[in-house]
């Protein structure tokens, strides 16, 4: 299992801007051990954001996305208080989902 | 009384709707596998079934002018037209072009910001691409002086 997520979302008006910072390895696939073998490709494929249980927001990403994603997001109409969740899924099957609330 | 003919039909007509509407589970989970081993700008916009990319100026794509590491390079993709059904960033010169799609919808706004790897300096786009597959992109050049990629 994956450690948790960062998640940030502060309410400013009528959105909120979440800020996430994941923890992945995002291997390219393009790197070589010392043994000049190359590592396979292991990255976060599905990304997946909801506000208060509805989704607002998915994404697909390739493996040129840095280690330890950030990914920043404008959702509208949220206020403090309300749940953010946001859940990855990667191309080894691996999944986790963290929430947090808009301040 | 339903035969299991009839039901099967009428799931059929069902399926098809939902799939026309871009709705369908099934559809929006499949990653798209052929626009992330694209290589340039309109062989992605192609895999996604969108139009020839189009330069505009409602579309802006954030990034440093000299990225010192190219493993960490902070970009954003924005558009302020409405009706964007996704927002991508692609760096041209990486082994595969497309970087992060983002799917819209009416409760986010099209505004995206993340890190990417980049080889090496090479120009990157944010495309967004509208709800009738017409697709608007901005380019900038991103000098990288270490690069991400390999190692």
């Amino acid at each position: 299992m994956a450690d948790p997520m960062r998640i940030r979302a502060q309410a400013a008006g009528d959105k909120a801007t979440v800020r996430v910072l994941m923890s992945h390895e995002m291997e390219s696939g393009q790197r070589k051990d010392s043994a000049g073998k190359t590592i396979p490709a292991w990255f976060i494929q599905e990304v997946t954001a909801s506000h208060n249980g509805k989704v607002v927001m998915t994404a697909e990403w390739g493996p040129a996305v840095s280690k330890n994603p950030f990914l920043q997001f404008v959702v509208k109409g949220a206020k403090a208080g309300d749940k953010i969740s946001v859940s990855w899924k990667d191309n080894k099957g691996d999944s986790r989902t963290d929430e947090a609330t808009v301040s | 009384m339903q035969t299991r003919r009839e039901t099967l039909k009428q799931s059929a007509v069902v399926a098809g709707l939902l799939a026309s509407t871009g709705l369908f589970p099934q559809q929006a989970a499949a990653y798209q596998k052929a626009a992330f081993d694209a290589k340039t700008l309109a062989e992605v916009a192609k895999a996604l079934g969108a139009g020839a990319p189009v330069e505009s100026k409602d579309v802006t794509v954030g990034g440093p002018d000299i990225a010192e590491n190219g493993a960490v390079v902070p970009l954003t993709a924005s558009t302020t037209l409405a009706g964007a059904k996704r927002v991508l960033i692609l760096v041209e010169k990486n082994p595969a072009a497309m970087v992060a799609m983002f799917n819209v919808t009416d409760s986010v706004e099209a505004n995206f910001a993340t890190r990417a790897k980049m080889g090496q300096s090479s120009d990157v786009y944010a495309v967004a691409i509208m709800g009738d597959g017409k697709a608007f992109y901005a380019k900038k050049e991103v000098k990288v002086t270490l690069g991400g990629c390999g190692g």
